[in-house]
């Protein structure tokens, strides 16, 4: 009888989570970035719709900024420290990441791209 | 010049709107009988003096004397020329930073019209928070007053993540402060101050804030540059108007993939360069853009 409780209070806890929620719980996956002038590595980054990730962005030489404007996300990358940005994508297509701080001839084409399916 | 080639740009920030409209002049520099405080500028923008990619501008250290030829050919001089940012073209070397402000401030040495200001872009200040650009031209950010109407210059670009900053910003909101709900006001910037196009870099990060503190004036104009071509917008009733480049034009926000000059056509040369001339009307409440060529 006692068992029988136990399984229908799981039971229970698991409906309420639902899927979604159970998703929402798991750990983000960690994408590592490195930037350096002039250039992201990777600079092409393939993305689920709903899966959370955590963007580990360092610098290897100056200051650098890490913006994705269609999320609304961005961060600054200080030299010798590891910066996180949270990001779950809520829609697909194809969607640019840059870098926002001037860092000299070439910055305007620092960027790269998440694609997110 | 001749009055039918003039397409005039006509737009107002009275009465919480634009008008958009092509048409004769009728205005200050052609003698057609306006009122006294009307005046006009020319705005020069982007030049990038030290720029070096033939694809994309061949005559790179041709095309700003060019365009200072025909500044001084103009029939009637203007009252000042600003040129908003990005004089010189971006590079490591503190040295060769000024050794392309000092040529660029001979080239333009040979304008005839006597006032002249400047502001940086983000490639004369950004990588020494304005320093350079500092010693040859004064400050970044400042005001001054012209028959009746008060210009206001802000440097969003001496910070290279472009902000004007919370300092820059109090400045701003001590000077309007001075300022009556009607009066005639300018705005100089180097990027836009709204967003343009982020996902290219085309926005300035705090400059919602400079909007907001803009929008209880009645008749509020932004001239701005950053994006080598003509871009006309809106927010609320302040008028947003880029300027052409000096050295390469740039596709249109959003248009492609990647935000790339667009390549020099030995066939159209100098094709989507240009500056401009600002015409105040009505006392300084509208303003009339006339788009001139360089090179022709």
């Amino acid at each position: 009888m006692r068992m029988d409780r136990r399984v229908v209070l799981a039971a229970g806890l698991l409906a309420l989570a639902g899927g979604a929620g159970v998703l929402a719980q798991k750990a983000p996956r960690v994408i590592k970035v490195s930037a350096r002038r002039f250039s992201y590595t990777p600079n092409q980054i393939a993305l689920k719709k709903g899966e959370p990730v955590t963007f580990e962005l360092t610098t290897e030489d100056i200051t650098m900024g890490f913006n994705v404007p269609d999320f609304g996300v961005r961060g600054d990358i200080i030299p010798g420290k590891a910066t996180r940005v949270d990001l779950t994508p809520d829609k697909t297509g194809t969607f640019a990441f840059l870098c926002d701080i001037f860092c000299g001839d070439g910055h305007e084409g620092m960027n790269g791209t998440l694609v997110v399916t | 010049m001749t009055i039918d080639r003039r397409k005039f740009l006509q737009l107002t920030a009275l009465g919480g709107g634009a008008v958009f409209a092509s048409s004769l002049p009728g205005c200050a520099s052609m003698g057609m009988g306006v009122a006294s405080d009307d005046f006009y500028f020319v705005q020069l923008s982007d030049s990038h003096w030290g720029f070096n990619g033939p694809a994309v501008n061949p005559d790179a250290r041709g095309t700003l004397p060019k365009a200072v030829a025909a500044v001084n050919a103009l029939a009637q001089p203007p009252d000042f020329i600003m040129f908003t940012g990005d004089l010189t073209h971006t590079t490591d070397n503190p040295v060769e930073r000024r050794k392309r402000m000092a040529e660029f401030k001979d080239i333009v040495a040979q304008l005839k019209v006597t006032t002249v200001r400047f502001m940086p872009g983000e490639h004369d200040a950004s990588l020494d928070n304005g320093k350079a650009f500092q010693e040859f031209f004064g400050a970044t950010h400042y005001t001054f007053d012209h028959k009746g109407v008060h210009f206001i210059v802000l440097d969003n670009v001496s910070d290279p993540a472009a902000r004007i900053g919370d300092e820059q910003l109090g400045w701003l909101a001590q000077d309007l402060a001075a300022q009556s709900k009607d009066a005639r006001i300018v705005v100089f910037t180097h990027r836009p101050l709204f967003d343009l196009a982020p996902q290219w870099d085309w926005a300035t990060r705090d400059g919602a804030k400079a909007v907001e503190m803009l929008m209880p004036f009645k008749n509020v104009t932004v001239f701005y540059g950053h994006i080598h071509q003509e871009n006309h917008h809106m927010t609320g009733h302040i008028a947003h108007h880029s300027a052409k480049s000096l050295i390469f034009p740039l596709p249109a926000p959003l248009s492609q993939p990647k935000r790339e000059p667009v390549p020099w056509d030995a066939a159209h040369p100098y094709q989507g360069l240009g500056f401009r001339e600002v015409e105040a009307e009505d006392k300084g409440t509208r303003f009339a853009i006339s788009e001139r060529p360089v090179g022709a």
